[in-house]
């Protein structure tokens, strides 16, 4: 049955559910991966995805199977060996999860790209491992002009990169961690003071006295102190730390004078401080207010450019200023009537934000041309609730990383101002490719070519240098280093890679959560990593 | 419940299978440890003496299973007591890969020996873990964690106060938290151990007992009522725990749930909150690819291992850092110094009770705890066995004076956290 489905699925991916929610869990289901050369890295990768349950993968890999290929790599085996890697590699991962929808496509991606380069465009994201330089250039241009987001990585010995390639990234629940409350407390709502009023904390008895929420008794000694002070709000640490003492002095004393034990006045001197924190736009909501997108809105908006729209239309119209009230509270010492009672404030005036914030969306969709419905009341309210975490995520493109006119010669060199810097070994990836241009082969690949290779990749190292007119300095141990690895693929520093490039791309196909932008290093020497944006 | 099993498989190999792993056996470079010396028998010790203790088959140690596996490792033995559930599947992939024929072959083929032990670790002696290179943890538990530093700190020998280099087994261990994790190499005696570092835990989420008891305002407190005080006074499923991991006790903790919090006009309570296991992220398992990158340093000295310390974070991008986690000078595991004990002579024995749970340093579950008075053992408090718990019991509510014990007693503690008893020293204060 379809309940019974429904809950053993459930029960399958429930873990995972908690971080992301059904929604995330959806758009994971409606996903088709692409991956591109099924090495050890790219099918840990791979696993990694198939296994929270992506809808569907692609492999595409013309490569045979060779005998290291099947010592590390867990989804290859010795009887693998001689068959086409994408198509062995596609039926041990499939075993994985029945639910996911595995292909195999027998080719270079090269190919590909001289005879249909659309074939791409289906997918919800490329993740090519292993690629030549010209290919990820080619490839790249491909997938950006068709907005497909790319993700590179390559295992080269010891060292692991990661690029992320997309042009806009929307993300409306970004998570933070360590989001500050929406509490309102320097402009409380209508419906705010209302309930504050209803308490009266002098004629309270005890046990109400010491289960009111911090909110309300911050609330009522606001109120006070703004009638004492010319409605100016305590601004510097004197001034709160006399704010703070108004409250202390709330607490009940016995008849002899001694402070009572009241929990609740102690939370409320804790959270003075943050409690009077101004309520404000984030900058960088404020920047998204400002950009393009925002501004001017088409029939080919994104949901999120219309629904930020709106909000921002909310903010100067009903929202006096401010965005959408959040709706959630901090748990505090209360008793369960009086918590739930002033939660219930916070929520209805947050639903009724959102629906003001609806109004807005369905005149912007009538305006061009689409039918209100088509964003819904739920996606409205997420989106309001998650108003100053939102964030957009672009990265540069590839051409632009490569460009000499455009790389990002600052960012470099800065960071090479410490030649052990993990910059140091995106310059040698840079320049390894360039050797295998050259020689169509990698440094080292056999212990005889070892030595002879050191001063074949120094010349390659010199003239990328050159070419983008770096004054860096390389040290020659990394020559050395690079030469040795010889294009090993470790498993382990593989299995790294899969879980890290698993991880940013189920943050690409969730929207949830904020991706890096946009070059990852990984050192397993020395456990060390950096990003980079080039 | 499945017996203790041992799969011996005779390794096969193939032309060019280890080639990966040769070019850091074989050849020298700039940045290999002091100790290294390229050649073609470091990977034949790998294959044929190595021997790695893999702890916990769950998610995490299969990962393990695999990296130490597929890096060149072969005589693995696995220690976990763990039964295989539905949602454990997509995690523990390895072993319904393992029973699915084709992939016996593939897994199996690519272990020399691999014994699985369905066993706690506690059931086993220091006789068994001596004959191990390097054990590596992949557990949920902190308590077994310890126990296992604890367990390793024991088997250290000294020769006159000087540490036997070889009597340590390099312990290396790796824990997820949502989307942060750590990894750590631990040479016990000579680097901070896991309860040196006990504070960087996460404490526990414990919400005050009148709050789950007379107060609730959250969904979380309702189900904490149910887990805490209705389970144990109700036995739904007779004699048992709760099990996070059993669907039928989930639901009946769900149900009971929703009726409280109905009562109270809480809003909240799902099936999905009621499962109330710690969350092991799929997606971090690459933490345990850095563990079996430190495992493949420390085993060839291939390159300097990890020290020590190494943290994730990639809630916004990706973010790690790896910084050399400190000794504590009178850490209870490893320092081998009495703790001190700081209460005044009024001062009731609950309050020590609550000191040895609480402390964030201590962190003990259900410490027992014994002295000698008049030359005899006493038992002051123990809570696993229920009859001396009631016996005991009174003793909470006396004072450390009205027990007779003086300024400078030791006392003698034993938790699950650790295999050996802690000893404590007295200190009156006034």
């Amino acid at each position: 049955t379809m309940a019974a489905t429904k809950a053993s699925k459930e029960q399958k991916y429930d873990r995972q559910l908690r971080l992301w929610g059904d929604h995330g869990q959806e758009t994971l289901e409606n996903a088709h991966v692409c991956l591109i050369n099924a090495t050890a890295t790219g099918t840990e990768i791979l696993k990694n995805l198939v296994l929270p349950g992506i809808g569907a993968f692609t492999i595409v890999d013309g490569h045979t199977v060779s005998g290291e290929d099947a010592g590390n790599n867990f989804f290859l085996s010795n009887n693998s060996i001689g068959r086409n890697r994408a198509q062995a590699a596609t039926e041990l991962l499939q075993e994985l999860n029945g639910d996911v929808s595995g292909n195999f496509v027998e080719e270079s991606p090269d190919k590909l790209l001289d005879n249909d380069p659309e074939f791409f465009h289906r997918f919800t994201i490329v993740i090519g491992v292993q690629l030549p330089e010209s290919t990820c250039l080619r490839l790249g241009s491909v997938l950006w002009n068709a907005s497909v987001p790319f993700l590179i990585c390559k295992t080269y010995g010891l060292i692991g990169y990661m690029r992320l390639v997309v042009q806009e990234h929307t993300v409306i629940e970004s998570h933070p961690d360590n989001a500050l409350e929406d509490l309102r407390l320097d402009q409380p709502f209508e419906e705010f003071k209302n309930h504050t009023n209803s308490y009266d904390l002098d004629s309270m008895d005890k046990k109400d006295h010491s289960h009111t929420p911090w909110i309300i008794i911050v609330a009522k000694y606001l109120e006070k102190w703004l009638s004492e002070h010319n409605d100016q709000l305590p601004k510097n640490y004197k001034e709160k730390e006399a704010f703070r003492q108004t409250i202390r002095e709330g607490i009940i004393k016995t008849d002899g004078g001694v402070p009572e034990d009241e929990e609740n006045f102690e939370e409320a001197i804790k959270n003075v401080n943050t409690a009077l924190n101004l309520t404000k736009i984030p900058s960088s909501i404020e920047n998204l207010f400002n950009s393009e997108q925002c501004n001017s809105i088409t029939s080919q908006s994104s949901p999120f450019w219309v629904m930020l729209r709106a909000v921002k239309e909310f903010v100067h119209d009903e929202g006096k200023g401010s965005l959408p009230v959040r709706g959630t509270i901090p748990d505090m010492i209360a008793d369960s009537q009086k918590f739930i009672n002033l939660q219930n404030v916070y929520r209805e005036k947050a639903m009724q934000d959102a629906a003001a914030v609806s109004k807005h969306v369905e005149c912007l969709l009538r305006s061009v041309g689409k039918p209100p419905e088509s964003i819904s009341e739920k996606d409205i309210k997420l989106f309001c609730k998650n108003a100053s975490f939102l964030r957009v995520v672009r990265c540069r493109s590839l051409a632009e990383e490569y460009s000499v006119d455009s790389v990002n010669k600052d960012e470099i060199a800065s960071y090479m101002d410490n030649p052990d810097s993990e910059m140091v070994f995106y310059l040698m990836l840079r320049a390894v490719d360039r050797f295998y241009q050259q020689h169509s082969r990698y440094p080292g690949v056999y212990n005889y070519q070892v030595e002879e290779d050191i001063n074949k990749l120094k010349v390659c190292v010199n003239s990328l240098l050159q070419e983008y007119s770096l004054s860096v300095n390389i040290k020659d141990d990394y020559i050395h280093e690079f030469c040795r690895y010889g294009a090993a693929e470790p498993h382990t520093v593989s299995a790294f890679l899969g879980g890290s490039a698993a991880q940013e791309a189920i943050k690409i196909i969730s929207h949830q959560f904020v991706p890096f932008n946009n070059t990852f290093i990984y050192n397993a020497m020395s456990q060390t990593s950096a990003t980079f944006q080039l | 419940m499945a017996v203790d099993g041992g799969h011996r498989i005779s390794g096969c190999s193939w032309d060019g299978r280890w080639n990966h792993v040769r070019k850091f056996l074989e050849r020298p470079g700039p940045f290999t440890h002091p100790d290294f010396e390229p050649s073609p028998e470091s990977l034949q010790f790998l294959l044929e003496t190595c021997k790695i203790l893999v702890i916990g088959a769950g998610g995490l140690g299969c990962e393990l299973l695999k990296n130490l596996a597929l890096s060149g490792f072969r005589l693995i033995d696995v220690v976990d007591m763990d039964i295989i559930d539905v949602s454990n599947l997509n995690r523990q992939f390895l072993f319904r890969l393992v029973f699915t024929s084709i992939l016996k072959v593939l897994f199996f083929s690519s272990l020399r020996e691999a014994y699985s032990h369905f066993k706690k670790i506690q059931d086993f002696d220091d006789s068994f873990y001596r004959q191990f290179h390097i054990i590596v943890c992949g557990l949920d538990s902190i308590i077994a964690r310890r126990w296992m530093n604890g367990m390793l700190i024991s088997i250290l020998s000294y020769d006159e106060g000087v540490l036997d280099p070889s009597s340590i087994i390099p312990l290396i261990d790796g824990g997820t938290e949502g989307f942060k994790g750590n990894a750590r190499v631990i040479l016990p005696g000579m680097t901070a151990c896991i309860d040196c570092t006990l504070e960087l835990y996460p404490p526990q989420i414990n919400f005050p007992m009148c709050t789950i008891a007379s107060m609730p305002r959250l969904p979380e407190h309702c189900i904490e009522y149910v887990r805490i005080l209705q389970w144990p006074k109700e036995t739904p499923f007779g004699d048992t725990s709760l099990d996070g991991d059993n669907p039928e006790h989930i639901q009946w903790v769900f149900e009971r749930a929703q009726e409280r919090a109905a009562e109270f006009s809480i809003p909240g309570v799902t099936y999905r909150l009621t499962q109330v296991m710690w969350l092991i992220s799929l997606r971090l398992l690459f933490f345990t690819a850095a563990c079996a990158t430190e495992v493949f340093k420390i085993a060839t000295s291939a390159y300097i291992p990890l020290n020590n310390y190494l943290v994730f974070n990639d809630v916004d991008g990706l973010y790690t850092h790896a910084f050399e986690a400190e000794r504590k000078e009178n850490c209870t595991a490893c320092s081998q110094v009495p703790q001190d004990l700081q209460f005044p002579p009024s001062a009731k024995l609950q309050e020590i009770l609550e000191y040895l749970t609480e402390n964030s340093s201590l962190q003990m579950k259900s410490p027992a705890i014994t002295t000698v008075l008049e030359g005899k053992n006493k038992t002051l408090y123990l809570q696993s066995v229920k009859s001396i718990e009631e016996r005991t019991r009174p003793n909470l509510c006396k004072t450390l004076k009205e027990l007779g014990l003086s300024d400078g007693q030791e006392l003698a503690v034993a938790d699950v956290t650790t295999p050996q008893t802690v000893l404590f020293k007295l200190n009156f204060t006034a």
